[in-house]
């Protein structure tokens, strides 16, 4: 056996603490270690050159990288390996930079004995890898979108015109999502549904997206490749393909309550259009208010509908497909202000949120008032965002860019008015934002740096007092407006929690959706196939969720395009001999890969290796050792540790 | 205007008030909330969230102001904090240190015999109180 070694100096990372010349003569005294090297950046082309050129050179058939952590470099080292002809799996990672250098980096001494140590159990694992061979598998072109925000419509569209089949899952009776209730967009004040009716009407037109409204996920097994999605169709009581938008039932419908669409800052009737530019372009009827859908206690929309598009009949559908990739694209919703006391919300009618603003703003560009706006207005930033208080940490991203937006408009409307906003930090990173923010202050809009402490509604004028600091002057405000507006934060949608269980997505703080890697995997996740985009992964604006919902789609399309993926050959294996056939490993396993069959009368367990992950858990749990897995096995365990322990090892 | 020249005495001064109040004064953003929430703040010198300003710079003047012995230790601004840091916490440390220092505000030995018996007690106590700091 030819072990090669190599001790990476990371451009300093690694050679200001450890010794990398006792290290190398430490590896080359280990057996069967035939050639030891060093090198600036073993990353480098140059390194990575030499290591091909030594590996045919002298024949090497292991070979141990000293370096950073494996999941840093691993895979660009396992393709350097396998270029040079050798199995991606008989190279080994000897992590002396995460584990070694940084954390003991006023210690070099001990680094070095440590550096030594980790070389050691490298080359003992080394000894005892053998080739595995990379499997294959077939994948088709089929994709669940599930959303249909401005994310998941964006990924729809994409994925459509690339040629794959979509199944656009939407849980409302429209698309649209959030946008659809917006003004205007910052920084260029877009009519929000002007740029949102095109796509929105693209999405039936193309002929690879399955529309599935008013429909949610009940549950998804499977694997990349093979997944299995069944979904509950709700009845809609009104055929799409026959009703013509003509609310004449809408006329006589007696029933009136909130409308969703406006915040409940107007009604609606029972049977309803979701909102002015819905898709699909038909009415709804809502089930839970609807005087019970019994044709003899009223079917007065029954009666009055032309088309006959009515159908009281209607039950939940249950639907079942199979795709090969998932995009989750579940959204957010805004943070309940009632959780924040101080701010008296839903006390006063003078206090809203700035999403019931929006809703006035864009109603008033239509020709109704709902209620007059007032001369004075006050926004309040960071209501549920940046606070411990309400458990939010975060920075909700958006709400410093609308509430600029939300200002100047107000405030370009009607010179006259007063408009504050009152900040913590106003955060304009984007392109620009910047000169909006300061276009917002050339209109007129006052920025005051202060959090408000308190709001009180005076019962008898309802104007809103509001104390807050001026921290820049350090003078106390205490000032009576008009409409106070909360700059309310993001929290992820309940559908995004709910998605996250469904498909065991690991959450980050906050609840958000945990993408795998922060920066070169931003849209992955770590199950395999499954995507994510928009503001289930974190808030963000309208730019930067189509851009993350065309990343997802083209992340989904690599995978999907060539008809076949790789399948990882790390995964776990039964030694059926050894197998009791007790199924503790079934219980354990959290991706389901494990399966207990009955094989000549035997009961043993069985890996699917599509679905293994690799993470080891079923080997941990198994009482009789029978469950192994593959270049983590126990020989190599224990080599690995004798060696660390300083036994000698054959 | 007042020059402020940071050097090693006033990370000391810091580190002193922190391990006082127990908290990480450097944590505070300078939101204002605690100011907003002060009932005392209209008798201050400076505001709450000054005096939290000034203890990160290190800036030794914050013994010298009113606003630490106005302070009614309420905890409105405690309890308001969205950094969930205890502003009542150090105006109370910044109170001990000032005591600490001992300063004769009262020598009962120059107080006439007079007007020492008709003192009440409970002041004489409190003032003697004070020197132990």
């Amino acid at each position: 056996m030819k072990i090669g070694v190599y001790v990476c100096h990371c451009g300093g990372n690694i050679s200001e603490v450890v010794d990398i010349k006792r290290v190398m003569k430490f590896a080359e005294q280990q057996g069967d270690v035939v050639l030891v090297k060093e090198h600036a950046h073993m990353c480098s082309d140059v390194a990575r050159k030499m290591l091909v050129d030594d590996i045919k050179e002298h024949n090497l058939d292991k070979v141990v990288i000293a370096a950073c952590s494996p999941q840093f470099h691993g895979r660009t080292f396992m393709g350097t390996v396998e270029k040079a002809g050798l199995s991606p799996y008989v190279m080994e990672m000897a992590n002396i930079r995460e584990q070694c250098s940084w954390p003991h980096y006023y210690e070099p001494e001990y680094a070095t004995k440590k550096a030594k140590d980790i070389v050691r159990m490298a080359i003992a694992k080394a000894r005892l890898d053998e080739p595995l061979e990379k499997k294959t598998s077939p994948i088709g072109k089929r994709v669940l979108v599930i959303g249909a925000g401005i994310a998941g419509i964006q990924a729809a569209l994409d994925l459509g015109d690339a040629g794959f089949k979509v199944y656009l899952v939407e849980k409302e009776p429209s698309i649209g999502g959030k946008m659809v209730k917006l003004s205007r967009t910052f920084p260029t004040e877009d009519c929000a549904a002007c740029i949102l009716s095109p796509k929105m009407a693209d999405v039936p037109a193309n002929p690879n997206i399955e529309l599935l409204t008013n429909t949610e996920i009940e549950s998804i097994s499977g694997f990349l490749g093979n997944y299995d999605v069944v979904a509950v169709k709700k009845p809609r009581y009104v055929d799409t393909s026959k009703c013509t938008a003509c609310d004449k039932c809408a006329e006589v419908c007696p029933v009136v309550v909130p409308n969703e669409h406006d915040e409940g800052l107007s009604s609606r009737k029972a049977i309803y259009l979701p909102n002015p530019i819905a898709v699909p372009h038909s009415y709804v009827l809502d089930d839970k208010t609807c005087l019970g859908l019994f044709p003899l206690a009223c079917s007065k929309c029954y009666d009055v509908c032309d088309p006959g598009a009515i159908n009281y009949d209607q039950k939940p559908e249950r639907l079942n497909f199979t795709v090969d990739t998932i995009i989750v694209a579940t959204g957010y919703e805004i943070f309940d202000p009632r959780k924040k006391k101080v701010y008296e919300f839903a006390r006063s009618k003078n206090i809203i949120t700035a999403l019931d603003l929006e809703r006035l703003i864009s109603l008033e560009a239509e020709g109704t008032s709902l209620r007059p706006i007032g001369k004075r207005i006050a926004f309040i930033q960071c209501v549920g965002s940046r606070d411990e208080l309400v458990g939010n940490e975060y920075c909700s991203r958006i709400c410093c860019m609308y509430a600029t937006k939300l200002s100047q408009l107000l405030k370009r409307a009607d010179p006259k008015r007063d408009v504050y906003v009152f900040y913590i930090d106003l955060r304009a990173y984007g392109k620009g934002f910047e000169e909006y923010y300061k276009r917002a202050q050339r209109t007129g809009v006052k920025f005051i740096r202060g959090r408000v402490a308190e709001l009180h509604e005076d019962k008898r004028t309802n104007k809103v007092t509001l104390k807050v600091e001026d921290t820049l002057t350090r003078d106390i405000i205490e000032s009576e407006f008009d409409l106070v507006v909360l700059s309310v934060g993001l929290r992820p949608s309940p559908g995004t929690l709910k998605i996250a269980d469904t498909l065991r997505l690991i959450k980050s703080p906050g609840g958000w959706l945990q993408e795998a890697h922060p920066k070169f995997r931003p849209v992955d996740t770590l199950a395999d196939g499954v995507f994510i985009c928009g503001c289930a992964q974190g808030p963000k604006d309208i730019p930067d969720t189509v851009a993350q919902a065309s990343a997802a789609a083209a992340r989904a399309i690599r995978l999907m395009n060539k008809g076949e993926f790789e399948v990882d050959p790390i995964t776990a294996f039964v030694d059926e001999e050894l197998c009791s056939g007790c199924g503790i490993c079934a219980g354990v396993c959290p991706y389901d890969a494990i399966t207990i069959e009955l094989k000549q009368g035997k009961r043993v367990s069985r890996v699917n290796e599509v679905v293994c992950q690799g993470c080891g858990a079923c080997v941990a749990a198994c009482p009789s050792g029978a469950q192994q897995q593959r270049w983590f096995m126990t020989p190599q365990l224990h080599a690995m540790l004798s060696a660390a322990l300083g036994e000698e090892v054959s | 205007m007042k020059k402020l020249v940071i050097t090693s005495e006033n990370i000391k001064f810091l580190k002193k008030i922190n391990e006082l109040a127990d908290q990480d004064i450097t944590l505070c953003e300078q939101c204002g909330t605690c100011s907003g929430s002060c009932p005392m703040v209209a008798d201050m010198d400076i505001t709450p969230s000054q005096i939290m300003r000034m203890v990160q710079l290190g800036d030794l003047d914050v013994l010298n102001s009113k606003a630490i012995w106005v302070c009614a230790s309420c905890y409105s601004c405690t309890v308001r904090c969205p950094r969930n840091l205890d502003v009542s916490k150090v105006a109370e440390a910044l109170r001990q240190v000032y005591l600490r220092k001992a300063l004769d505000y009262v020598e009962i030995k120059k107080i006439p015999k007079y007007e020492l018996v008709s003192l009440p007690q409970i002041a004489i106590v409190s003032a003697c109180r004070k020197f132990t700091g």
